[in-house]
Protein backbone atom coordinates (compact mmCIF):
# COMPACT_ATOMS: atom_id res chain seq x y z
CA UNK A 1 0.00 0.00 0.00
CA UNK A 2 2.70 2.49 0.94
CA UNK A 3 4.25 2.00 -2.49
CA UNK A 4 1.12 3.52 -3.96
CA UNK A 5 1.51 6.61 -1.83
CA UNK A 6 5.17 6.84 -2.73
CA UNK A 7 4.14 6.52 -6.35
CA UNK A 8 1.70 9.39 -6.13
CA UNK A 9 4.22 11.63 -4.40
CA UNK A 10 7.03 10.75 -6.81
CA UNK A 11 4.82 11.30 -9.84
CA UNK A 12 3.74 14.70 -8.62
CA UNK A 13 7.30 15.73 -7.85
CA UNK A 14 8.43 14.64 -11.28
CA UNK A 15 5.61 16.56 -12.94
CA UNK A 16 6.43 19.64 -10.93
CA UNK A 17 10.11 19.56 -11.85
CA UNK A 18 9.24 19.24 -15.52
CA UNK A 19 7.39 22.54 -15.38
CA UNK A 20 10.25 24.56 -13.98
CA UNK A 21 8.74 27.92 -14.81
CA UNK A 22 5.66 27.24 -12.73
CA UNK A 23 7.91 26.16 -9.92
CA UNK A 24 10.05 29.29 -10.07
CA UNK A 25 7.43 31.97 -10.66
CA UNK A 26 6.00 32.10 -7.11
CA UNK A 27 9.53 32.31 -5.74
CA UNK A 28 10.44 35.20 -8.00
CA UNK A 29 7.19 36.87 -6.99
CA UNK A 30 8.13 36.42 -3.33
CA UNK A 31 11.54 37.95 -3.89
CA UNK A 32 10.12 40.92 -5.78
CA UNK A 33 7.43 41.60 -3.19
CA UNK A 34 10.05 41.56 -0.42
CA UNK A 35 12.16 43.97 -2.47
CA UNK A 36 9.23 46.36 -2.79
CA UNK A 37 8.91 46.92 0.94
CA UNK A 38 12.26 48.66 1.55
CA UNK A 39 11.61 50.74 -1.57
CA UNK A 40 8.18 51.76 -0.36
CA UNK A 41 8.81 52.21 3.33
CA UNK A 42 12.46 53.27 3.46
CA UNK A 43 15.74 51.43 3.82
CA UNK A 44 16.48 52.26 7.47
CA UNK A 45 17.91 49.09 9.06
CA UNK A 46 15.82 49.47 12.22
CA UNK A 47 12.60 49.94 10.27
CA UNK A 48 13.36 46.90 8.15
CA UNK A 49 14.14 44.81 11.18
CA UNK A 50 10.85 45.82 12.77
CA UNK A 51 8.67 45.07 9.73
CA UNK A 52 10.84 42.19 8.44
CA UNK A 53 9.07 39.15 9.88
CA UNK A 54 5.68 40.48 8.85
CA UNK A 55 6.90 41.24 5.34
CA UNK A 56 8.35 37.77 4.87
CA UNK A 57 5.20 36.10 6.11
CA UNK A 58 2.84 38.25 4.04
CA UNK A 59 4.97 37.64 0.95
CA UNK A 60 5.02 33.91 1.67
CA UNK A 61 1.23 33.76 1.98
CA UNK A 62 0.66 35.82 -1.16
CA UNK A 63 3.15 33.90 -3.26
CA UNK A 64 1.77 30.57 -2.09
CA UNK A 65 -1.66 31.64 -3.36
CA UNK A 66 -0.21 32.00 -6.85
CA UNK A 67 0.76 28.36 -7.15
CA UNK A 68 -2.02 26.99 -4.98
CA UNK A 69 -4.35 26.12 -7.84
CA UNK A 70 -1.78 23.66 -9.15
CA UNK A 71 -2.60 21.39 -6.21
CA UNK A 72 -5.53 19.72 -7.97
CA UNK A 73 -6.16 21.68 -11.16
CA UNK A 74 -4.15 19.63 -13.65
CA UNK A 75 -5.08 16.27 -12.19
CA UNK A 76 -8.69 17.34 -12.16
CA UNK A 77 -8.59 18.57 -15.74
CA UNK A 78 -6.94 15.50 -17.29
CA UNK A 79 -8.95 13.03 -15.23
CA UNK A 80 -6.08 11.44 -13.35
CA UNK A 81 -7.71 12.42 -10.09
CA UNK A 82 -10.68 10.25 -10.94
CA UNK A 83 -8.33 7.43 -11.85
CA UNK A 84 -6.66 7.73 -8.47
CA UNK A 85 -10.04 7.55 -6.78
CA UNK A 86 -10.77 4.35 -8.67
CA UNK A 87 -7.51 2.83 -7.42
CA UNK A 88 -9.24 1.86 -4.20
CA UNK A 89 -7.26 4.15 -1.95
CA UNK A 90 -9.37 6.34 0.32
CA UNK A 91 -9.64 9.80 -1.16
CA UNK A 92 -8.50 11.52 2.01
CA UNK A 93 -5.19 9.67 1.91
CA UNK A 94 -4.66 10.67 -1.70
CA UNK A 95 -5.45 14.23 -0.67
CA UNK A 96 -2.86 14.02 2.10
CA UNK A 97 -0.23 12.81 -0.38
CA UNK A 98 -1.06 15.71 -2.66
CA UNK A 99 -0.78 18.15 0.22
CA UNK A 100 2.61 16.75 1.23
CA UNK A 101 3.92 17.14 -2.32
CA UNK A 102 2.52 20.64 -2.56
CA UNK A 103 4.33 21.58 0.62
CA UNK A 104 7.59 20.07 -0.67
CA UNK A 105 7.30 21.87 -3.99
CA UNK A 106 6.24 25.30 -2.86
CA UNK A 107 7.69 25.76 0.60
CA UNK A 108 11.01 23.92 0.57
CA UNK A 109 12.42 26.44 -1.95
CA UNK A 110 11.06 29.22 0.23
CA UNK A 111 12.92 27.82 3.23
CA UNK A 112 16.09 27.69 1.18
CA UNK A 113 15.55 31.26 0.06
CA UNK A 114 14.87 32.50 3.60
CA UNK A 115 18.51 33.33 4.55
CA UNK A 116 18.62 35.76 1.66
CA UNK A 117 15.36 37.35 2.74
CA UNK A 118 16.66 37.62 6.30
CA UNK A 119 19.74 39.45 5.00
CA UNK A 120 17.60 41.78 2.89
CA UNK A 121 15.49 42.73 5.86
CA UNK A 122 18.33 42.92 8.36
CA UNK A 123 17.10 40.18 10.71
CA UNK A 124 19.39 39.11 13.54
CA UNK A 125 20.41 35.48 13.96
CA UNK A 126 17.97 34.78 16.81
CA UNK A 127 15.16 36.33 14.77
CA UNK A 128 16.13 34.21 11.80
CA UNK A 129 16.04 31.03 13.88
CA UNK A 130 12.58 31.88 15.14
CA UNK A 131 11.51 32.67 11.59
CA UNK A 132 12.71 29.29 10.37
CA UNK A 133 10.81 27.48 13.11
CA UNK A 134 7.60 29.39 12.36
CA UNK A 135 8.02 28.74 8.64
CA UNK A 136 8.59 25.03 9.23
CA UNK A 137 5.53 24.69 11.41
CA UNK A 138 3.34 27.30 9.77
CA UNK A 139 3.65 26.69 6.05
CA UNK A 140 2.07 23.21 6.27
CA UNK A 141 -1.04 25.01 7.57
CA UNK A 142 -1.12 27.00 4.33
CA UNK A 143 -0.97 23.81 2.27
CA UNK A 144 -3.50 21.97 4.42
CA UNK A 145 -6.17 24.67 4.55
CA UNK A 146 -5.42 25.85 1.05
CA UNK A 147 -6.12 22.36 -0.26
CA UNK A 148 -9.71 22.58 1.01
CA UNK A 149 -10.37 25.79 -0.89
CA UNK A 150 -8.59 24.49 -4.00
CA UNK A 151 -10.71 21.34 -3.83
CA UNK A 152 -13.83 23.47 -3.74
CA UNK A 153 -12.91 25.84 -6.55
CA UNK A 154 -11.14 23.40 -8.84
CA UNK A 155 -14.18 22.84 -11.02
CA UNK A 156 -14.60 26.54 -11.64
CA UNK A 157 -13.17 28.35 -14.62
CA UNK A 158 -11.85 31.44 -12.89
CA UNK A 159 -11.10 30.26 -9.41
CA UNK A 160 -7.77 31.84 -8.56
CA UNK A 161 -8.96 35.24 -7.36
CA UNK A 162 -11.78 33.62 -5.45
CA UNK A 163 -9.20 31.37 -3.83
CA UNK A 164 -7.32 34.36 -2.45
CA UNK A 165 -10.56 35.86 -1.20
CA UNK A 166 -11.48 32.67 0.64
CA UNK A 167 -8.09 31.90 2.08
CA UNK A 168 -6.45 35.12 3.22
CA UNK A 169 -8.85 35.75 6.15
CA UNK A 170 -8.30 32.19 7.34
CA UNK A 171 -4.53 32.68 7.46
CA UNK A 172 -4.69 35.73 9.73
CA UNK A 173 -4.07 33.85 13.02
CA UNK A 174 -1.04 32.19 11.47
CA UNK A 175 0.36 35.56 10.45
CA UNK A 176 -0.25 37.02 13.89
CA UNK A 177 1.38 34.22 15.86
CA UNK A 178 4.30 33.78 13.49
CA UNK A 179 5.25 37.45 13.44
CA UNK A 180 4.81 37.79 17.17
CA UNK A 181 7.14 34.81 17.71
CA UNK A 182 9.84 36.49 15.63
CA UNK A 183 9.28 39.79 17.40
CA UNK A 184 9.67 38.10 20.77
CA UNK A 185 12.90 36.58 19.52
CA UNK A 186 14.07 40.06 18.53
CA UNK A 187 13.51 41.27 22.09
CA UNK A 188 15.26 38.20 23.55
CA UNK A 189 11.99 36.99 25.02
CA UNK A 190 10.87 33.34 25.02
CA UNK A 191 8.68 32.57 22.05
CA UNK A 192 7.61 29.05 23.05
CA UNK A 193 3.89 29.81 23.45
CA UNK A 194 3.50 31.19 19.93
CA UNK A 195 5.33 28.21 18.46
CA UNK A 196 3.15 25.86 20.51
CA UNK A 197 -0.01 27.52 19.24
CA UNK A 198 1.15 27.36 15.62
CA UNK A 199 1.96 23.68 16.11
CA UNK A 200 -1.47 23.10 17.63
CA UNK A 201 -3.20 24.78 14.68
CA UNK A 202 -1.06 22.70 12.34
CA UNK A 203 -2.03 19.45 14.05
CA UNK A 204 -5.69 20.43 14.04
CA UNK A 205 -5.50 21.21 10.34
CA UNK A 206 -3.64 17.97 9.71
CA UNK A 207 -6.37 15.99 11.47
CA UNK A 208 -9.36 17.64 9.79
CA UNK A 209 -8.24 18.93 6.43
CA UNK A 210 -7.79 15.63 4.49
CA UNK A 211 -11.42 14.72 5.14
CA UNK A 212 -12.63 18.17 4.18
CA UNK A 213 -10.53 18.02 1.02
CA UNK A 214 -11.97 14.68 0.01
CA UNK A 215 -15.50 15.96 0.53
CA UNK A 216 -14.68 19.12 -1.40
CA UNK A 217 -13.30 17.11 -4.30
CA UNK A 218 -16.42 14.97 -4.39
CA UNK A 219 -18.53 18.13 -4.47
CA UNK A 220 -16.53 19.56 -7.37
CA UNK A 221 -16.70 16.36 -9.34
CA UNK A 222 -20.39 16.03 -8.61
CA UNK B 1 -37.86 60.99 29.69
CA UNK B 2 -34.18 61.78 30.06
CA UNK B 3 -34.21 64.99 28.04
CA UNK B 4 -35.86 68.29 28.94
CA UNK B 5 -36.72 69.41 25.42
CA UNK B 6 -36.88 68.14 21.90
CA UNK B 7 -33.78 70.12 21.05
CA UNK B 8 -31.84 68.49 23.85
CA UNK B 9 -33.02 65.12 22.59
CA UNK B 10 -31.87 65.89 19.06
CA UNK B 11 -28.59 67.24 20.35
CA UNK B 12 -27.84 64.03 22.30
CA UNK B 13 -25.55 65.80 24.74
CA UNK B 14 -23.26 66.97 21.94
CA UNK B 15 -22.95 63.57 20.29
CA UNK B 16 -25.77 64.15 17.81
CA UNK B 17 -23.73 63.38 14.70
CA UNK B 18 -22.47 60.01 15.90
CA UNK B 19 -25.66 58.78 17.51
CA UNK B 20 -28.02 59.80 14.72
CA UNK B 21 -25.60 58.71 12.04
CA UNK B 22 -25.32 55.19 13.49
CA UNK B 23 -29.04 54.81 14.09
CA UNK B 24 -29.83 56.23 10.67
CA UNK B 25 -27.41 54.02 8.77
CA UNK B 26 -28.47 50.95 10.75
CA UNK B 27 -32.17 51.25 10.11
CA UNK B 28 -31.70 52.48 6.55
CA UNK B 29 -29.55 49.49 5.63
CA UNK B 30 -31.90 47.09 7.38
CA UNK B 31 -34.80 48.63 5.50
CA UNK B 32 -32.99 48.34 2.20
CA UNK B 33 -32.24 44.66 2.74
CA UNK B 34 -35.83 43.93 3.81
CA UNK B 35 -37.22 45.83 0.83
CA UNK B 36 -34.86 44.11 -1.60
CA UNK B 37 -35.92 40.74 -0.23
CA UNK B 38 -39.63 41.54 -0.56
CA UNK B 39 -39.25 42.92 -4.08
CA UNK B 40 -37.23 39.89 -5.09
CA UNK B 41 -39.93 37.52 -3.87
CA UNK B 42 -42.55 39.36 -5.89
CA UNK B 43 -40.37 39.40 -9.01
CA UNK B 44 -39.71 35.68 -8.69
CA UNK B 45 -43.36 34.79 -8.35
CA UNK B 46 -44.21 36.93 -11.37
CA UNK B 47 -41.49 35.15 -13.29
CA UNK B 48 -43.05 31.79 -12.41
CA UNK B 49 -46.44 32.99 -13.56
CA UNK B 50 -45.14 34.41 -16.82
CA UNK B 51 -43.28 31.21 -17.55
CA UNK B 52 -46.45 29.26 -16.92
CA UNK B 53 -48.57 31.48 -19.15
CA UNK B 54 -46.00 31.24 -21.91
CA UNK B 55 -46.12 27.46 -21.74
CA UNK B 56 -49.89 27.48 -21.82
CA UNK B 57 -49.86 29.71 -24.88
CA UNK B 58 -47.47 27.33 -26.63
CA UNK B 59 -49.70 24.39 -25.69
CA UNK B 60 -52.79 26.14 -27.01
CA UNK B 61 -51.11 27.11 -30.25
CA UNK B 62 -50.02 23.54 -30.79
CA UNK B 63 -53.50 22.19 -30.16
CA UNK B 64 -55.02 24.63 -32.67
CA UNK B 65 -52.63 24.09 -35.56
CA UNK B 66 -50.75 20.90 -34.85
CA UNK B 67 -49.05 20.61 -38.25
CA UNK B 68 -47.87 24.19 -38.40
CA UNK B 69 -46.52 24.31 -34.90
CA UNK B 70 -44.77 20.99 -35.29
CA UNK B 71 -43.06 22.27 -38.39
CA UNK B 72 -42.06 25.38 -36.56
CA UNK B 73 -40.64 23.57 -33.58
CA UNK B 74 -38.69 21.23 -35.83
CA UNK B 75 -36.95 23.96 -37.74
CA UNK C 1 -36.75 11.93 18.42
CA UNK C 2 -36.00 14.36 15.64
CA UNK C 3 -38.56 12.82 13.32
CA UNK C 4 -40.85 15.85 13.45
CA UNK C 5 -38.12 17.84 11.74
CA UNK C 6 -37.85 15.59 8.74
CA UNK C 7 -40.81 16.81 6.67
CA UNK C 8 -39.15 20.25 6.50
CA UNK C 9 -36.39 18.81 4.36
CA UNK C 10 -38.99 18.94 1.60
CA UNK C 11 -39.13 22.30 -0.04
CA UNK C 12 -42.91 22.54 -0.10
CA UNK C 13 -43.26 21.95 3.64
CA UNK C 14 -40.43 24.34 4.37
CA UNK C 15 -42.11 27.00 2.25
CA UNK C 16 -45.35 26.59 4.17
CA UNK C 17 -43.53 26.79 7.48
CA UNK C 18 -41.86 30.01 6.32
CA UNK C 19 -45.19 31.46 5.27
CA UNK C 20 -46.72 30.81 8.65
CA UNK C 21 -43.69 32.09 10.58
CA UNK C 22 -43.04 35.20 8.53
CA UNK C 23 -45.85 37.51 9.80
CA UNK C 24 -44.99 36.72 13.43
CA UNK C 25 -41.33 37.52 12.87
CA UNK C 26 -42.05 40.77 11.06
CA UNK C 27 -44.53 42.14 13.61
CA UNK C 28 -42.36 40.99 16.52
CA UNK C 29 -39.26 42.56 14.98
CA UNK C 30 -40.95 45.90 14.32
CA UNK C 31 -42.54 46.08 17.77
CA UNK C 32 -39.35 45.12 19.62
CA UNK C 33 -37.13 47.42 17.59
CA UNK C 34 -39.53 50.33 18.11
CA UNK C 35 -39.81 49.82 21.86
CA UNK C 36 -36.14 49.09 22.37
CA UNK C 37 -34.90 51.99 20.27
CA UNK C 38 -37.27 54.61 21.68
CA UNK C 39 -36.60 53.42 25.21
CA UNK C 40 -32.87 53.37 24.63
CA UNK C 41 -32.71 56.74 22.93
CA UNK C 42 -35.11 58.75 25.04
CA UNK C 43 -35.78 57.08 28.36
CA UNK C 44 -32.68 55.20 29.43
CA UNK C 45 -30.35 57.20 31.68
CA UNK C 46 -27.15 58.47 30.09
CA UNK C 47 -23.81 56.97 31.01
CA UNK C 48 -21.86 58.86 33.65
CA UNK C 49 -18.60 58.62 31.68
CA UNK C 50 -19.62 58.64 28.05
CA UNK C 51 -22.68 60.82 28.20
CA UNK C 52 -25.24 60.23 25.50
CA UNK C 53 -22.85 58.72 22.97
CA UNK C 54 -23.22 55.39 24.76
CA UNK C 55 -26.75 55.11 23.33
CA UNK C 56 -25.14 53.60 20.24
CA UNK C 57 -24.79 50.48 22.40
CA UNK C 58 -28.46 49.73 21.75
CA UNK C 59 -27.71 48.83 18.15
CA UNK C 60 -24.00 48.09 18.28
CA UNK C 61 -24.07 45.27 20.81
CA UNK C 62 -27.09 43.39 19.40
CA UNK C 63 -25.65 43.62 15.89
CA UNK C 64 -22.24 42.40 17.06
CA UNK C 65 -23.63 39.48 19.06
CA UNK C 66 -26.00 38.43 16.32
CA UNK C 67 -23.42 38.74 13.55
CA UNK C 68 -21.48 35.96 15.23
CA UNK C 69 -24.49 33.83 16.10
CA UNK C 70 -25.74 34.14 12.52
CA UNK C 71 -22.43 32.74 11.30
CA UNK C 72 -22.74 29.86 13.74
CA UNK C 73 -26.31 29.28 12.56
CA UNK C 74 -25.01 29.19 8.99
CA UNK C 75 -22.42 26.61 9.96
CA UNK C 76 -25.03 24.50 11.75
CA UNK C 77 -27.23 24.63 8.67
CA UNK C 78 -24.26 23.62 6.53
CA UNK C 79 -23.48 20.71 8.83
CA UNK C 80 -27.09 19.53 8.75
CA UNK C 81 -27.04 19.79 4.99
CA UNK C 82 -23.82 17.85 4.62
CA UNK C 83 -24.68 15.12 7.12
CA UNK C 84 -28.34 14.51 6.24
CA UNK C 85 -28.26 15.75 2.63
CA UNK C 86 -30.97 18.31 3.16
CA UNK C 87 -31.35 20.72 0.29
CA UNK C 88 -33.38 23.13 2.40
CA UNK C 89 -30.54 23.31 4.91
CA UNK C 90 -28.14 24.62 2.26
CA UNK C 91 -30.80 27.01 1.05
CA UNK C 92 -31.33 28.42 4.53
CA UNK C 93 -27.59 28.72 4.96
CA UNK C 94 -27.32 30.91 1.91
CA UNK C 95 -30.43 32.83 2.95
CA UNK C 96 -28.72 33.67 6.24
CA UNK C 97 -25.47 34.90 4.71
CA UNK C 98 -26.49 38.39 3.49
CA UNK C 99 -28.38 39.13 6.70
CA UNK C 100 -25.37 38.11 8.77
CA UNK C 101 -23.11 40.24 6.61
CA UNK C 102 -25.46 43.19 7.14
CA UNK C 103 -25.29 42.67 10.92
CA UNK C 104 -21.51 42.60 10.73
CA UNK C 105 -21.50 45.79 8.69
CA UNK C 106 -23.80 47.49 11.22
CA UNK C 107 -21.58 46.39 14.09
CA UNK C 108 -18.54 47.79 12.28
CA UNK C 109 -20.18 51.05 11.29
CA UNK C 110 -21.64 51.79 14.70
CA UNK C 111 -18.36 50.73 16.28
CA UNK C 112 -16.55 53.31 14.17
CA UNK C 113 -19.12 56.01 14.94
CA UNK C 114 -18.82 55.23 18.64
CA UNK C 115 -15.05 55.10 18.46
CA UNK C 116 -14.73 58.59 17.01
CA UNK C 117 -15.93 60.48 20.10
CA UNK C 118 -14.47 57.94 22.55
CA UNK C 119 -11.05 57.16 21.07
CA UNK C 120 -10.72 60.14 18.77
CA UNK C 121 -10.49 58.14 15.56
CA UNK C 122 -13.02 56.54 13.25
CA UNK C 123 -11.06 53.37 13.06
CA UNK C 124 -8.93 51.88 15.80
CA UNK C 125 -7.36 48.45 15.47
CA UNK C 126 -9.23 47.32 18.51
CA UNK C 127 -9.37 43.55 18.94
CA UNK C 128 -13.13 43.25 18.68
CA UNK C 129 -13.46 45.59 15.71
CA UNK C 130 -10.69 43.75 13.90
CA UNK C 131 -12.17 40.32 14.41
CA UNK C 132 -15.53 41.70 13.34
CA UNK C 133 -13.89 42.94 10.13
CA UNK C 134 -12.42 39.49 9.50
CA UNK C 135 -15.86 38.01 10.11
CA UNK C 136 -17.19 40.28 7.37
CA UNK C 137 -14.51 38.90 5.03
CA UNK C 138 -15.57 35.36 5.91
CA UNK C 139 -19.18 36.20 5.05
CA UNK C 140 -18.06 37.69 1.74
CA UNK C 141 -16.03 34.55 1.02
CA UNK C 142 -19.01 32.26 1.55
CA UNK C 143 -21.27 34.42 -0.61
CA UNK C 144 -18.66 34.78 -3.36
CA UNK C 145 -18.06 31.04 -3.46
CA UNK C 146 -21.80 30.40 -3.65
CA UNK C 147 -22.32 32.80 -6.52
CA UNK C 148 -19.33 31.44 -8.45
CA UNK C 149 -21.07 28.13 -9.17
CA UNK C 150 -23.78 27.80 -11.79
CA UNK C 151 -25.12 24.59 -10.31
CA UNK C 152 -26.70 25.82 -7.11
CA UNK C 153 -26.85 22.38 -5.55
CA UNK C 154 -23.07 22.14 -5.84
CA UNK C 155 -22.72 25.77 -4.79
CA UNK C 156 -24.58 25.10 -1.56
CA UNK C 157 -22.31 22.23 -0.63
CA UNK C 158 -19.14 24.14 -1.47
CA UNK C 159 -20.23 27.23 0.46
CA UNK C 160 -21.21 24.93 3.32
CA UNK C 161 -17.70 23.50 3.56
CA UNK C 162 -16.28 27.02 3.57
CA UNK C 163 -18.71 28.09 6.30
CA UNK C 164 -17.56 25.14 8.42
CA UNK C 165 -13.90 25.99 7.87
CA UNK C 166 -14.72 29.52 8.94
CA UNK C 167 -16.54 28.47 12.08
CA UNK C 168 -13.59 26.37 13.23
CA UNK C 169 -11.43 29.42 12.63
CA UNK C 170 -13.57 32.05 14.32
CA UNK C 171 -12.42 31.30 17.88
CA UNK C 172 -8.81 31.03 16.73
CA UNK C 173 -9.08 34.32 14.89
CA UNK C 174 -10.76 35.96 17.84
CA UNK C 175 -8.12 34.95 20.36
CA UNK C 176 -5.24 35.63 18.02
CA UNK C 177 -6.49 39.14 17.34
CA UNK C 178 -7.01 39.74 21.03
CA UNK C 179 -3.46 38.65 21.76
CA UNK C 180 -2.08 40.70 18.89
CA UNK C 181 -3.95 43.68 20.22
CA UNK C 182 -2.61 43.42 23.75
CA UNK C 183 0.90 43.05 22.37
CA UNK C 184 0.66 46.15 20.24
CA UNK C 185 -1.63 48.50 22.04
CA UNK C 186 -1.79 48.03 25.73
CA UNK C 187 -4.96 48.66 27.62
CA UNK C 188 -6.29 51.77 25.94
CA UNK C 189 -9.83 50.54 25.97
CA UNK C 190 -10.27 50.01 29.69
CA UNK C 191 -12.88 52.76 29.47
CA UNK C 192 -15.26 50.12 28.30
CA UNK C 193 -14.74 47.75 31.18
CA UNK C 194 -17.74 48.78 33.13
CA UNK C 195 -18.36 46.88 36.34
CA UNK C 196 -21.94 46.09 35.44
CA UNK C 197 -24.74 47.61 33.49
CA UNK C 198 -27.65 49.24 35.27
CA UNK C 199 -30.95 47.42 34.81
CA UNK C 200 -32.71 50.43 33.29
CA UNK C 201 -29.98 50.41 30.64
CA UNK C 202 -30.08 46.65 30.23
CA UNK C 203 -33.79 46.27 29.46
CA UNK C 204 -33.86 48.26 26.23
CA UNK C 205 -30.68 46.46 25.19
CA UNK C 206 -32.31 43.06 25.66
CA UNK C 207 -35.46 44.16 23.85
CA UNK C 208 -33.41 45.42 20.94
CA UNK C 209 -31.41 42.19 20.91
CA UNK C 210 -34.67 40.29 20.56
CA UNK C 211 -35.82 42.73 17.89
CA UNK C 212 -32.66 42.26 15.83
CA UNK C 213 -32.92 38.49 16.19
CA UNK C 214 -36.52 38.55 15.00
CA UNK C 215 -35.53 40.81 12.10
CA UNK C 216 -32.85 38.32 11.07
CA UNK C 217 -35.43 35.55 11.31
CA UNK C 218 -37.96 37.50 9.26
CA UNK C 219 -35.59 38.40 6.43
CA UNK C 220 -34.06 34.92 6.39
CA UNK C 221 -37.46 33.27 6.15
CA UNK C 222 -38.45 35.38 3.14
CA UNK C 223 -35.05 34.86 1.51
CA UNK C 224 -35.39 31.13 2.04
CA UNK C 225 -38.75 31.24 0.27
CA UNK C 226 -37.14 33.14 -2.60
CA UNK C 227 -34.38 30.57 -2.79
CA UNK C 228 -36.90 27.72 -2.88
CA UNK C 229 -38.92 29.38 -5.63
CA UNK C 230 -35.80 30.12 -7.64
CA UNK C 231 -34.69 26.50 -7.57
CA UNK C 232 -38.09 24.90 -8.07
CA UNK C 233 -39.34 27.23 -10.75
CA UNK C 234 -41.08 24.50 -12.73
CA UNK C 235 -42.57 22.44 -9.97
CA UNK C 236 -46.40 22.38 -10.01
CA UNK C 237 -46.83 23.51 -6.43
CA UNK C 238 -44.72 26.61 -7.06
CA UNK C 239 -46.84 27.47 -10.07
CA UNK C 240 -50.06 27.06 -8.12
CA UNK C 241 -48.60 29.25 -5.44
CA UNK C 242 -47.66 31.95 -7.91
CA UNK C 243 -51.16 31.83 -9.35
CA UNK C 244 -52.89 32.18 -6.01
CA UNK C 245 -50.58 34.96 -4.86
CA UNK C 246 -50.34 37.09 -7.95
CA UNK C 247 -53.25 36.26 -10.21
CA UNK C 248 -55.47 39.10 -9.09
CA UNK C 249 -52.58 41.49 -9.22
CA UNK C 250 -51.53 40.58 -12.74
CA UNK C 251 -55.04 40.62 -14.17
CA UNK C 252 -55.45 44.11 -12.88
CA UNK C 253 -52.28 45.16 -14.66
CA UNK C 254 -53.44 43.59 -17.90
CA UNK C 255 -56.75 45.44 -17.76
CA UNK C 256 -54.93 48.74 -17.46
Amino acid sequence: MSELYNGIIKRDLKLAFRQKSELMQPLMFLLIVVTLFPLGIGPGPDTLQRIGPGVIWIAAILSSLLGMERLFRDDFADGSLEQMQLSGLPLYQIALCKIVTHWLISFMPLLMLSPLLALFLNLTLSMYLALIVTLLLGTPIISLIGAIAVGLTTGLQRGSLLLALLLIPVFIPLLIFATSAVESAAMQLPYGPQIAIIAAIMLLALALSPFAVSYALKVSQN
Amino acid sequence: MQFESLNAFLNMGGYALYVWLSFGVTFLSMGVLALQTKVESKVLLQKVLKEQQRRQRIKLARQKKPAYSNMKSDS
Amino acid sequence: MWKWLHPYAKTEKAYQLCSSLSPWFWTGAIICLLIGTVWGLAFAPSDYQQGDSFRIIYIHVPAAILSMSTYVAMAVAALVGIVWQWRTAFMSMIALAPVGALMTFIALFTGAAWGKPMWGAWWVWDARLTSELILLFLYFGVMALYSAFDDKQQAGKAAGVMALVGVVNIPIIHYSVEWWNTLHQGATISKFDKPSIAPEMLWPLLINLLGFALFIGAVTVVRLQNEIVRRELHRPWVQQLACSKLDANLEHNDAV
